[in-house]
């Protein structure tokens, strides 16, 4: 059944992230540039949620807004009740490339925000996070010995380290070629089904979204608002031969070819 | 806001100069001069014409020193840059006498040309002569496969390569490289004027310290000193920013 | 890059070897044909330096240059880097600070000799007071060129973590900007070296400057101001590749495209 599900908050539990009337202008050289407008939106804990849209619409603003980055002109954005003032471990943004630190080794980027721990607790961490992301052997490597698919990896362990209640990934396998790309889905697919963390994921692949999203949002053309959410009622792991998927694949591209006509 | 950010470093400087006046106020006796004697100090040179005189002396040395310089060190370095084989034999030598001070040339400078005018403008040479070849050789190596690989795809003759690839290639680096080396010169200029010739604004700091302890007159050369370098650099700045030297910003 | 065939690896040795031949071998014979009395051969600088070693004053005079930029150098680093990093990390300090540093850096060290010597005194003091003025200005300027030019990538993944302000700028900031920062130090030691060098000719009586042109004003010695010239140029750039060698560690090599 596809329909636009409606903001209506689901009464079952809290939303985990809840963004109301959310609206961001820049203010470029005196002109006033509406990016996003009156964005409501809810997301359950444990949800893998995607946001799709036209190219510069303003995903990144709108995730941006979410994880603290940038101040909303108007409006809101609430995590577990708590209206979002600034970033915070509790919510790690996973960038698209060039995010790691390259003068520390693998252990030093995923240790990087457990300086609070004990020592002993810190080592066992990251030997977890290692493992997690499948980085074994590589502890003591820089990111210059990485490739593309292990640095991003490198992200998501060092951002899951801190155990955070949102993860926010931004277009992070954008820079990867396709192999890696399908490999690393099947790798964040994991982690989370593992892990059961809230994830907001930022895209611009049809498929990509379809493939991994439990809601997908889709975003108009700027000045940004919400088009469409569609449910994907498939499960995993989700089979892209089949008719289902193909069909929300079809009505997620109308979705983006209107959104392309605003 | 704007207006107070502007007038920020004025400010610091004005009080900087405070400080320094008071503290020579509470020493009679100093041979150093404060602010004002400073500025007495310069109004003397520029009566006696001095003044002129000497910046012009010395730009003169700097300007037959950096161009020479220029015209030798850079062509060649394009040339060692491009051959692989001439860089090679040349690199080490060149990187032994970089850090040869050019004041330690100046024996030599005096033996070839005696004390004057064309010793000083050696010794430029020579400290400009050596980072500007090596800035000529890395601007070449900095030069993008794709753009040489392009020029030789479209068959380009070697003097159309080097006019329409190569050349528009390095200018920004080269005149970055200028720009650093002139600083360099104007540095040399000073230090070789204070041991072998007998004018310009080296010369001053030591002739008035020698010839009566005017330091009022030393501290006067330092300061001109001071802003005609600080002249010389913005002025090659905007050099660098005529629109068709700018292209290297624009790249991602 | 050459039109001709990659060059191979032995003449990486092979090159500079002839160079170095055919400026020996000009060099000799420029010498004989002017049958000059005064310029040295390159057998008499060969002789020169053998002189030089035996007599322990050449060793002393090493050791005293390298003393003096020791600590000038040391002290423009503990001074400058911080001072730098400051300035990069707050505009507003360095837009007031900046213009008195351009005005400043034009006026080579050796124009503030006369200055120097008030406050200090003919001797070592003052040749490392303007070898510390030579080498701070570089240093600031990559300390805040390196900090400005650190991504603001970066700066958001560390206040994610809940980094503070001060703790952003020990952990995030001065590593990055570090790779910078040692290029400005190397720059730095290069120029201290050849501002120890000028001021040992004028301001001090030992070093490796003194070195140059005592050995010409006692005896017109040039054999031994070559000889001494050599010696500068090869101390200098082994102090350089040293400092190089630092840019080599892993956890700053990231910052360097391609050693150069």
């Amino acid at each position: 059944m596809l329909q636009a599900e409606d903001t209506v908050p689901d009464t079952r539990s809290a939303p985990k992230l809840r963004a109301e009337h959310l609206g961001v202008v820049y203010d470029r050289d005196g002109q006033l540039l509406p990016v996003l407008e009156d964005i409501n939106l809810d997301v359950q804990n444990g949800e893998f949620v995607c946001l799709v849209g036209p190219s510069g619409c303003g995903k990144s603003t709108l995730l941006n807004a979410m994880a603290g980055f940038l101040s909303p002109t108007s409006g809101s954005v609430s995590i577990d009740g708590e209206i979002v003032m600034g970033p915070d471990p509790r919510r790690i943004l996973v960038f698209q490339e060039r995010g790691v630190f390259p003068w520390l080794t693998v252990e030093g980027n995923i240790g990087f925000g457990l300086s609070k721990l004990s020592r002993a607790e810190r080592t066992q961490r990251i030997a977890h996070y290692v493992k997690t992301v499948r980085l074994e052997g590589f502890e003591n490597s820089y990111p210059s010995d990485l490739s593309g698919g292990m640095k991003q990896r490198l992200q998501v362990a060092r951002a899951l380290a801190v155990n955070p209640d949102i993860l926010f990934l931004d277009e992070p396998f954008g820079a990867l070629d396709s192999i890696t790309r399908v490999i690393m889905r099947g790798e964040l697919l994991r982690i989370w089904q593992t892990e059961r963390r809230t994830i907001f994921f930022v895209t611009h692949d049809i498929d990509e979204a379809v493939q991994l999203a439990d809601r997908v949002v889709v975003l108009s053309s700027r000045p940004a608002q919400i088009k469409d959410i569609l449910t994907i009622d498939l499960p995993h792991p989700r089979n892209i031969s089949s008719s289902r998927y193909l069909e929300l694949r079809d009505e997620l591209l109308k979705q983006i070819g209107l959104a392309y006509e605003i | 806001m704007k207006l107070f950010e502007r007038f920020r470093p004025v400010l610091l400087i004005a009080v900087l100069l405070a400080i320094w006046e008071t503290a020579i106020a509470f020493h009679p006796g100093s041979i150093l001069p404060g602010p004002i004697g400073v500025a007495g100090g310069i109004l003397d040179l520029l009566q006696h014409g001095l003044l002129l005189k000497y910046v012009v002396a010395s730009l003169f040395r700097v300007t037959w020193g950096f161009a020479l310089a220029a015209f030798v060190a850079i062509p060649l370095g394009l040339a060692l840059g491009w051959y692989r084989r001439g860089e090679m034999a040349f690199y080490p030598l060149v990187q032994i006498f970089r850090p040869i001070s050019p004041l330690a040339w100046i024996p030599i400078a005096i033996l070839w040309f005696g004390v004057g005018d064309l010793a000083a403008i050696f010794l430029i040479f020579v400290g400009c002569f050596f980072p500007l070849l090596l800035t000529a050789m890395n601007a070449v190596h900095n030069i993008p496969a794709v753009y040489i690989n392009a020029g030789r795809n479209f068959g380009l003759s070697p003097s159309a390569f080097v006019s329409r690839i190569l050349y528009p290639a390095v200018i920004p680096q080269l005149l970055v490289g200028l720009r650093i080396t002139l600083g360099v010169a104007w540095l040399v200029v000073v230090a070789a004027e204070m041991i072998s010739v007998n004018s310009g604004l080296g010369f001053l700091i030591v002739d008035a310290r020698n010839a009566g302890n005017r330091y009022d007159l030393v501290v006067a050369g330092m300061v001109i000193i001071g802003f005609i370098g600080l002249l010389l650099d913005l002025g090659m700045r905007s050099i660098e920013q005529v629109k068709s030297f700018r292209w290297i910003n624009s790249e991602g | 890059m050459s039109s001709l065939a990659q060059p191979r690896a032995w003449e990486r040795f092979f090159w500079p070897v002839v160079a170095a031949a055919l400026l020996l071998a000009i060099w000799h014979f420029s010498v004989v044909w002017t049958a000059t009395k005064v310029f040295p051969s390159p057998l008499s600088v060969e002789k020169g330096i053998a002189e030089l070693a035996s007599k322990h004053v050449l060793w002393a005079d090493i050791v005293d240059s390298l003393r003096r930029v020791a600590i000038g150098f040391g002290l423009a680093v503990i001074i400058g880097i911080p001072f730098g990093l400051w300035l990069g990390w707050i505009p507003a300090a360095n837009q007031t600070v900046n213009p008195l540093i351009q005005l400043l850096r034009p006026i080579s060290p050796i124009a503030w000799i006369p200055v120097a010597i008030i406050f200090f005194g003919v001797g070592d003091h003052a040749a490392i007071f303007l070898i510390f003025l030579g080498a701070l200005f570089p240093i600031l300027v990559a300390c805040v060129s390196g900090v400005s030019s650190v991504p603001p990538i970066f700066r958001n993944a560390g206040r994610n973590f809940g980094l503070s302000k001060s703790q952003l700028l020990a952990r995030v900031v001065f590593p990055a900007a570090l790779p910078q920062i040692l290029i400005g130090a190397r720059i730095a030691l290069g120029i201290a070296w050849l501002v120890v060098v000028a001021a040992e000719m004028i301001a001090v009586d030992s070093g490796l400057g003194y070195l140059v042109i005592d050995s010409r004003n006692s005896g017109k010695r040039y054999d031994l101001v070559v000889a001494a010239m050599l010696i500068i140029g090869i101390i200098g750039l082994a102090l350089d590749f040293g400092f190089r060698r630092m840019e080599k560690v892993k956890s700053v090599r990231w910052g360097f495209r391609n050693a150069s």
